[in-house]
């Protein structure tokens, strides 16, 4: 089989940047956009078509072998150490190009709309294209070199694309924390890849995943503060995956980050680059596992951490994108819980699962977010406390939204259960507390999921200056796109195609796991209800009528009052904002307080910089004779 | 005389024609003057180009005291690109009406001192190497002091002049001491003898290190560069911060790694300490500069100490890693101030506040710009970030992991006051930006040029792979 073609998804979206970047003003803003989605249909027709012959040519004996689809040498470093450019196809791999050219097609589609008449139209286009040119890039990666490059390049785009309404503070502010956030979590991702690449001598990843080669076969154990030096490393490079997917500590920016136009989050943040830090794991799970299982470890418990604490905060949230925002690293926490849970070969259920979920993940989450974006461009408000009612006026979105939700709550037979049900079962053989607090979290997905869907459709109106319409269909479009999507992704036979060591996976059904999973998440969708669909000054009509014997039974029993008491008095008091103000003030805090430090210090030195050339002297000549006998104290 | 010899010292005997010829241009009268300006970049292009033809290089003249290998033409042949787009880049300031009158003098101090950068990298004892060290200083203390009728820039020059007096007693007085101990200051002869003197060894070794750290400016010895680097004319304080730099780190290089290789104990400890000082302290000062000549300054100081990174490693890899950074920092800094020169010439503006709303009015060059400050942040894909990468592959590959750690937070830090000036071009709103400027042919071709380095240099693994053969 000949993937060269392959080469024309990389080269097509940095043409089409150039072409639009450089044209300015001289290209109609309309044609900078259809130019911009034609070819991003181009790209995603290609990888489709590499996804299906992929796939498609049979399975082989021995399982998905990674293929090469092209390369060139591009440095010899020393001997051993060179490294490539090039395009890696394997399971994981097309499974990415597939979910990336897709979303990033519809986000293309709907941007027509949402972005209809903005300032800097061409300049959104070609902003997309370069970052989806740094993903497609990301995920083709042969060499973890290559990978750190298009990591990078990928920082960069996104930092243009969520400071793009860059008359707005807070957005310029929001993109500089993504970007030095993230920057930072890098500086670990690039000494843990010197320090793997000189202990194996290799950057590509067929080497390092290699059974037999030095990365997995000969680990370095020296101990270094209580871990191996392999551990380190893998350690190290998770924290630049827990950079980019914003796992705590390093999520602070990721709320921010939805100062940036919807559709960017529906792309960056849903999609594309938050699970690039799954990607990373997922890429060198051989080495995880074989090499470094502490690491796996810290890895399953940070997800856990991350995906409670996250489910907690986003029930507080008013702001509709950062309700989405906070559940997306939820369901990251739920990626990286299985892939530390995960074995290898015919044990490797969580890192199918954790895939599974990353793909049905992209399309429900995507569709989210657009539909968010229909709603707030209806609206013209990010507060849920504006909106209610909305069914009525936009069934459409109502109808995608609505679809969404039930699949990310879990509700069979749609993508989220599968996916998450697979996750659960990887977490309840391995690590019954972790399966707990997934399973917990599941509740309160749905929870918070419903109570904004409930806030935003339900509810009763608020006075509209405008009646709120429909959004056109290039915005509707993608909506209905992905919401099949979500519908269907499910019943992709995920555990054929990706799996540990590219051989089918045999899954079973675990009712122990999947029904109470689907009852909590029923608990939750229950509980929003209550909540937020009937809390108006309306009469009780709509919800009334279709429970209304269950409502006037509870009310009579003050039930609901009790709830209300219970979950707003205590829960949100005395967790949810306690929660809510430590992730403001502390993490974001002491991040601050690195930042503060600096500066203070840099004022503190500044008379040593005092213009008078006696001092410069004194100091020259001081320094050289510290200096030297420092040095003569150590030798 | 030996005529092969004129071979060797094609470069030293061109330069010195270049500086004769600007000596006479400089006396005739004014209608000469006015090509003056594209004479001289056409004339030293020519030699820039010659510098490449490939011939014998391996040569020890004038008793040993001159010295040429493939590595030390490579090294001129570097200083000579580099001075070209400078060239470049500063003939629309001296087209200027009040400076045309000193064009001629402006080269001929300019060629000197690059002459004496030539004798810095080829010297093969060290006399020669001091002799190259003062051509080099002393005429660039005029060429700051080059705006007389400006104070700033006048005290630029003494400041100048009055520390690196200093600086260069400070070295002498090492170099002396080496005498005392070697008895010889052949580069040949030293270099066959083990480490000696003990402790006199390691102080005479510092003093020269400081000699030429002064001119790196590496902290503790870089108090000089902002003042200087404000006070100078931009191109001054543009060839200070790429041409002269480089030839130090140059000169630097060569002694270290191919004389005092008895010393690498020592000096790759004190390379450890001036590296961590160096990035520490120049990042802390740049970040709250608001004129961006002083910007660069310490901008440049902390690129100064990612350099020495590179010394900590004493084998090959080191000086490669420092030759492909310290190739790839030029360009970068020759576009950013290729930029600014730009602007300050057509509107006299330097304040990092007068570039807010640039990209409105100028998209081109604020684009060139973010390029080159990217490049200097180490961010991929442009060129500086597989220098920085290349550094730091030096100094891991030694097992300095905590000295990387450093690094890579330095490289950090400096990616936030980069992002201050892309963020003023990109984002700082601005009612009345500096309005579109329509570029002069040179200017065009220098930040080509530019780009060309910054994106190609990167991505061409031919480069790198020469400098490794070229080092051996």
């Amino acid at each position: 089989m000949d993937y060269a073609y392959t080469l024309w998804i990389l080269t097509l979206p940095v043409a089409m940047f150039l072409t639009i970047g450089l044209s300015g003003d001289r290209l109609k803003s309309n044609a900078a956009g259809i130019l911009g989605t034609a070819g991003l249909a181009v790209i995603a027709a290609l990888s489709w078509f590499t996804a299906f012959s992929y796939f498609g040519s049979g399975l082989p004996e021995s399982g998905f072998q990674p293929v090469i689809a092209a390369q060139t040498t591009w440095l010899a470093f020393t001997e051993t150490l060179v490294i490539h450019l090039g395009i890696l196809l394997d399971p994981l791999s097309v499974m990415m190009l597939v979910v990336i050219t897709t979303v990033s097609l519809m986000v293309h589609i709907y941007s027509l709309g949402y972005m209809h008449g903005e300032r800097g139209y061409n300049r959104y286009y070609a902003f997309l294209s370069l970052f989806t040119f740094s993903m497609l890039g990301l995920v083709v990666a042969t060499n973890i070199f290559q990978m750190y490059i298009f990591w990078e390049l990928v920082g960069v785009s996104s930092y243009l694309l969520i400071g793009f309404y860059y008359e707005k503070p807070s957005a310029v502010a929001a993109a500089k924390k993504a970007f030095i956030v993230t920057r930072f979590a890098d500086l670990g991702f690039l000494i843990g890849i010197l320090l793997l690449s000189f202990n194996t001598g290799t950057f590509d990843f067929a080497a390092l995943n290699d059974m037999s080669g030095s990365a997995i076969a000969q680990p370095v154990t020296t101990v270094f503060m209580g871990l191996s030096v392999s551990t380190w490393a893998m350690l190290l490079i998770f924290m630049g995956g827990a950079g980019k997917s914003a796992m705590f500590p390093l999520h602070i920016w990721l709320p921010d980050a939805m100062e940036g136009p919807t559709p960017v989050s529906a792309l960056i943040h849903a999609a594309t680059m938050v699970v690039a830090g799954v990607y990373l794991v997922a890429r060198l799970f051989p080495v995880y596992h074989f090499a470094a299982p502490d690491s796996l470890e810290v890895i399953a418990w940070v997800g856990s951490f991350t995906s409670l604490f996250a489910a907690v905060i986003a029930c507080t949230q008013l702001d509709i994108k950062r309700v989405l925002a906070f559940s997306t690293l939820s369901q990251i926490g739920y990626m990286m819980v299985a892939l530390g849970v995960s074995g290898y070969g015919d044990e490797g259920v969580g890192y199918m699962a954790s895939l599974f979920h990353l793909f049905t993940h992209a399309f429900f989450k995507a569709l989210l977010f657009l539909g968010a974006g229909s709603v707030i461009h209806a609206v013209h408000s990010n507060l849920m406390t504006d909106m209610g009612g909305l069914r009525k006026y936009m069934p459409l979105t109502h109808l995608t939204f609505l679809i969404a939700c039930l699949t990310i709550a879990g509700v069979p037979p749609l993508s989220g259960f599968f996916s998450k049900d697979e996750i659960l079962v990887a977490a309840f053989e391995h690590n019954k507390v972790i399966f707990a607090v997934q399973w917990f979290v599941a509740g309160l997905t749905a929870f918070y999921m419903f109570r904004l869907y409930f806030n935003i459709f339900w509810n009763s109106d608020p006075h509209y200056h405008h009646t709120p319409h429909e959004s056109p269909p290039t915005m509707t479009g993608p909506l209905l796109f992905l919401a099949a999507a979500s519908v269907l992704a499910g019943f992709v036979p995920f555990h054929d195609f990706v799996t540990t060591d590219g051989k089918p996976l045999e899954t079973e059904f675990h009712t122990l796991v999947a029904v109470p999973s689907v009852l909590i998440g029923l608990a939750g969708i229950a509980l929003a209800w209550w909540m937020y669909a009937r809390k108006n000054s309306r009469p009780e009509s709509v919800a009334q009528t279709l429970h209304g014997l269950y409502s006037a039974a509870f009310r009579k029993f003050y039930i609901d009052e009790l709830y209300l008491f219970i979950t707003h008095q205590l829960i949100f008091r005395f967790i949810s904002r306690p929660v809510a103000w430590f992730d403001r003030h502390i993490v974001d805090g002491t991040m601050n307080l690195i930042g503060n430090t600096t500066v203070s210090v840099s004022v503190a030195i500044k008379k040593m910089q005092s213009g008078e050339l006696q001092w410069y002297i004194w100091y020259f000549t001081s320094g050289v004779l510290v200096l030297t006998l420092i040095l003569l104290y150590l030798n | 005389m030996n005529w092969d010899q004129l071979f060797f010292l094609r470069h030293e005997i061109l330069l010195s024609l270049l500086i004769v010829f600007e000596l006479v241009a400089d006396l005739s009268d004014s209608s000469a003057r006015q090509s003056l300006v594209n004479t001289t970049i056409v004339l030293f292009a020519g030699l820039t180009v010659a510098g490449f033809i490939p011939l014998a290089n391996e040569a020890s003249l004038f008793g040993g005291m001159y010295a040429s290998d493939d590595l030390r033409i490579l090294l001129k042949n570097i200083l000579n690109v580099s001075t070209l787009v400078f060239l470049l880049q500063s003939a629309g300031w001296l087209n200027q009406s009040q400076n045309s009158y000193k064009t001629g003098s402006f080269y001929l101090l300019l060629f000197s001192t690059l002459l004496g950068m030539y004798l810095m990298i080829c010297a093969g004892d060290f006399i020669m190497l001091y002799l190259g060290l003062e051509l080099a200083t002393i005429p660039l203390t005029l060429l700051a002091a080059y705006d007389h009728n400006l104070r700033r820039s006048a005290e630029a020059g003494i400041k100048l002049l009055m520390s690196s007096a200093v600086s260069s007693a400070v070295m002498l007085f090492g170099l002396s001491l080496m005498y005392g101990i070697y008895g010889s200051l052949h580069f040949s002869e030293m270099s066959q003898q083990g480490a000696m003197g003990g402790s006199l060894g390691v102080l005479a070794l510092t003093f020269f290190i400081a000699g030429l750290g002064f001119k790196l400016s590496l902290v503790p010895f870089h108090l000089w560069t902002a003042d200087v680097y404000e006070g100078s004319p931009l191109p001054v304080t543009m060839y200070f911060s790429v041409v002269s730099k480089g030839a130090a780190l140059f000169t630097l290089m060569l002694v270290l790694y191919r004389v005092f290789g008895q010393f690498t104990g020592v000096w790759s400890l004190l390379s450890y300490a001036l590296a961590v000082l160096t990035m520490l302290i120049g990042n802390l000062f740049a970040l709250r500069q608001k004129n961006l000549k002083r910007f660069m300054a310490f901008s440049s100081i902390t690129q100064a100490g990612f350099m020495m990174l590179g010394f900590v490693n004493p084998e090959a890899l080191g000086m490669n890693t420092i030759i492909y950074f310290m190739l790839i920092y030029s360009f970068s800094n020759l576009a950013v101030f290729g930029v600014l020169s730009i602007i300050h010439n057509r509107y006299g503006k330097e304040q990092i506040e007068d570039l807010n709303g640039f990209y409105k009015t100028n998209p081109g060059l604020s684009l060139i710009l973010l390029l080159a400050l990217f490049s200097l942040a180490g961010i991929p894909p442009v060129a500086g970030f597989f220098g920085k990468f290349f550094l730091f592959t030096a100094a891991a590959s030694r097992g300095l992991y905590f000295l990387v750690l450093i690094a890579v937070l330095n490289a950090t830090i400096s990616l936030y006051y980069y992002l201050l000036v892309v963020k003023a071009m990109f984002i700082n709103p601005n009612d009345q930006p500096l309005p579109a400027v329509t570029l002069t042919g040179a200017e065009r071709l220098a930040l080509v040029l530019c780009v060309l380095g910054i994106v190609v240099i990167g991505f061409m693994s031919s480069i790198y792979g020469y400098i490794q053969t070229v080092v051996g």
